[in-house]
């Protein structure tokens, strides 16, 4: 975490970054092809990538902002909006498909009365669907805050989402 | 100090869904309250393979085989097995039909030969010394010590190793072309991004053998000459990047990577690169340009990467599981591994094992295996006892295999002759239950959506060909439909710029040459035999069947079954949404989908 005093010194920044990201760029600032890595680090601490802070980003990587912008909506894994506290992921990969992870969708657009990759009114979940988490196996299978939810019937998904509720 | 019996609970990522972590907690806390951490030993391992029975616990010497574990059954297992050596019996596994057995004597396992995922299940992934102890990095220091870099090209070439990731191109060829590259410096690139949707062959081994992939890497830059090496990986693998990063770190002090490998003066370092939810990703050119930071868009080769790769230089890519056969080669001889499999394909294949099968898993079974011995040998047949209808291989590029040729022994070439690929390993089981035109609706609407978008035929051809298989499934569709998918298909086929697109119409291809008559009848009858299509059902009650106990129409969401009880019931077929709820929910067979 050495490197937090020098970047905190410089000047005018539209955002202060928090330490372990403003450490995290010192540390790859000089790596080439160093942005898709950064990107990682905000949407980790973030959730999604907020607007000023890949302001802050192209400033201190000096790459243009619409670089930035070209490669976060290229890759799907980037947000741009910010999800529910709680994220809840389909998978909809080829196994989970054959066995109902449409369904799954559909139910818990039921009982939380948004759609696929909207939020609740109450900020607290979001839904997306994702392509095979690597649980083939567990078929069908949907992750809330990256754990795995595996073999999976549509009437699970009421008590899953009440034991994440407030948590 | 020597252990007397030991524990291994599988640590994959299916298995950590059902709590093996605390299982683990658990039965060390239970061997801690007997006093036997002296003679037991607990050890969380990589995936067993068969995770439809998961979380598994294994316990040597006896190799007893537990299923479906749970944490509250740790105690027991120590008590009986471990303090008392009672097998717990209500938990061994027992394979329908059979008594409880040895794990090695489990169809599951006896048809399986196991290269790639030879430590899985077997060693601590997290802890190096279990690696070495299994003879890791002794392959590295043979190509350090004992080989020059053209003897270990030499046992590749005659080993016969060929790419996992899909092409099958031979590895010995791609290391001379980089070897021989004038320019400098040369990387080693391990190709982690597992992009088929319905797969996890690369997950499975990076999370069980991490060690194997970085040993393989170092061989690699000793024999081409690279000093650096990434691992592009998902991100959406998060177990396997921490894994990988422990394991990174553990050969590093150990001196076996960084500077000047064990006194050999060779220097080689890996770096984890992270993917960011791109298929496309995984083919070559745009997977370096994903490292270079940009977006990974293809360009056209040659130059191939070996030649011009990364940053404009030299360098190898190889899959995951190609590198996890290395190590093994340069041990036991090209040879050796040579008289493994078919004329053309050596070695063994790694398949995720998945969809309407009773055992789905992760199996590695020699090449020129049966479809037939790894679905109902290894598989246990389909689930249900429904009736096999297809395996599909290759995922989105590949293409399905009805059962007429089940008995196919199974090779590059001769999945390719029957119109689909070996791919990566992802072998898919469809039953009766399965609409072939619905399917393949699904892996276009997944090609669409990763096409890049760089160039027309697959930009355009892929939302064509999507458009005719919608209007298809949703009864519209016409005769002359088919032959528009043809002529699509081969347009994207020659003219796309990267594999994407060429191999996006594969399944379609492949299913109307197998199942063309499936096709015929959704558009000449307007029918969907399997009932997936929901624009082609209807539902009705036939009324001699029907007794009225009225838990269809409690059942139905939106309240158009009517009728009084225990008299036939009626389905308003214009407000019905078809969701199948009351076929399923009749226990009297009296609900008609047609
Ligand atoms: C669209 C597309 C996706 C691919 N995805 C992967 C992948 O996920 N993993 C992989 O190893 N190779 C993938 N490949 C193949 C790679 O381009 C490359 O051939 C492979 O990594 C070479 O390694 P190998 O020779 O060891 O198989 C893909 C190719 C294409 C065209
Ligand atoms: S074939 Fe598809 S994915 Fe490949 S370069 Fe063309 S548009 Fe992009
Ligand atoms: S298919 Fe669904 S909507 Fe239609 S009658 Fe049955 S339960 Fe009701
Ligand atoms: S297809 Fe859902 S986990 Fe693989």
């Amino acid at each position: 975490m050495g490197a937090d005093t020098e970047v905190t010194a410089l000047p005018e920044r539209s955002i202060e970054l928090p330490d372990g990201i403003s450490a995290f760029i010192e540390e790859w600032k000089d790596k080439p092809g160093n942005l898709i890595m950064v990107l990682h680090r905000v949407q980790e601490y973030y959730g999604y990538v907020p607007r000023d802070v890949a302001f802050e980003v192209a400033a201190r990587l000096d790459v243009p902002l619409a670089k930035i912008y070209g490669v976060i909506t290229f890759y799907h894994f980037f947000k741009l909006r910010k999800p529910g506290r709680h994220q809840i992921a389909v998978c909809m990969g080829t196994a989970c498909y054959l066995k109902g992870g449409e369904d799954l969708i559909k139910e818990l657009e039921t009982i939380l009365g948004i759609g696929l990759n909207q939020t609740t009114a109450d900020g607290e979940f979001s839904i997306e669907a994702v392509r095979c988490v690597g649980c083939c196996g567990l078929a069908p299978v949907l992750t809330v805050d990256g754990e795995v939810y595996g073999r999976l019937t549509k009437d699970q998904l009421a008590g899953i989402i009440a034991k994440h509720r407030g948590g | 100090m020597a252990y007397s019996q030991y524990v291994l609970v599988c640590a994959g990522t299916a298995c950590e869904s059902c709590r093996s972590a605390e299982i683990v907690r658990r039965l060390q806390a239970g061997v801690r309250a007997r006093g036997l951490e002296g003679s037991v030993q607990v050890v969380r391992t990589g995936c067993f393979g068969f995770c439809a029975q998961g979380p598994v616990v294994k316990v040597l010497p006896g190799d007893h085989f537990y299923a479906q574990v749970k944490p509250e059954d740790a105690e027991e297992i120590v008590e009986e097995h471990l303090a008392k050596g009672r097998p717990v019996q209500r938990l061994l596994y027992r394979a329908p039909g059979r008594a409880a057995g040895a794990a090695a004597e489990l169809p599951f396992y006896q048809k399986q030969f196991r290269i790639v995922l030879r430590n899985c299940g077997v060693i601590d992934p997290e802890n190096i010394r279990e690696y070495i102890a299994r003879e890791g990095y002794a392959g590295l220091e043979r190509a350090l010590f004992e080989m020059t870099p053209d003897d270990v090209i030499e046992e590749l070439r005659k080993s016969g190793l060929r790419g996992r990731g899909g092409a099958g191109y031979p590895t010995w060829k791609k290391w001379v072309f980089s070897k021989e590259a004038p320019a400098n410096p040369k990387y080693i690139i391990c190709n982690a991004d597992e992009g088929d949707p319905g797969a996890y062959m690369d997950r499975s081994t990076l999370e069980g053998d991490p060690h194997s992939i970085l040993e393989a890497m170092a061989i690699a830059g000793r024999t081409v000459g690279a000093q650096q090496g990434y691992i592009y990986i998902r991100a959406e693998y998060p177990l396997a990047i921490r894994r990988l990063e422990i394991a990174i770190r553990q050969a590093r002090e150990a001196g076996l990577l960084g500077r000047d490998i064990l006194g050999s003066g060779f220097d080689f370092d890996v770096e984890l690169r992270l993917g960011a939810g791109a298929f496309v990703c995984g083919e070559e050119t745009a997977l370096i340009a994903s490292i270079e930071g940009r977006r990974g868009m293809p360009v056209p080769r040659p130059p191939y990467p070996a030649v011009r790769g990364l940053w404009g230089k030299p360098t190898v890519i190889n899959n995951v599981e190609t590198l996890a056969n290395i190590p093994v080669i340069l041990l036991k001889g090209g040879d050796w591994f040579g008289s493994i499999g078919t004329p053309t394909s050596k070695g063994t294949k790694v398949f995720a094992l998945t969809g309407k099968v009773n055992n789905s898993g992760l199996i590695e079974v020699p090449m020129g295996t049966t479809l037939r011995e790894i679905i109902f040998d290894i598989g246990g047949g389909i689930k249900g006892g429904r009736r096999f209808k297809a395996a599909q291989t290759g995922g989105p590029s590949g293409g399905v295999i009805p059962e007429a040729y089940l008995d196919t022994p199974i090779d590059y070439e001769s999945l390719a002759e029957l119109g689909s690929i070996m791919g990566s390993g992802g072998l898919i089981v469809m039953d009766e239950d399965d609409c072939i035109v619905d399917v393949n609706k699904f892996y276009l609407e997944f090609t669409v959506d990763e096409s890049c978008g760089k160039c027309a035929p697959c930009r355009i051809g892929g939302r064509t060909m999507y458009n005719l298989l919608t209007k298809i499934t949703e009864g519209r569709g016409s005769v002359a439909d088919i032959e528009q998918l043809h002529a699509v298909a081969h347009a994207m086929q020659k003219a796309s710029l990267c594999g994407l697109g060429q191999t996006a119409p594969n399944p379609v291809l492949s299913s109307l040459r197998h199942f063309g008559e499936e096709y015929r009848i959704h558009i000449k009858d307007r029918r969907c035999p399997s009932g997936r299509c929901k624009a082609l059902v209807t539902y009705s009650i036939l009324p001699d069947k029907c007794i009225g106990c009225t838990l269809c129409a409690r059942r139905c969401p939106v309240n158009c079954i009517s009728g009084e009880r225990r008299k036939a019931h009626v389905i308003d077929a214009t407000r019905c949404i078809k969701c199948g709820e009351c076929y399923e929910a009749c226990k009297f067979g009296a609900v008609l989908r047609a």
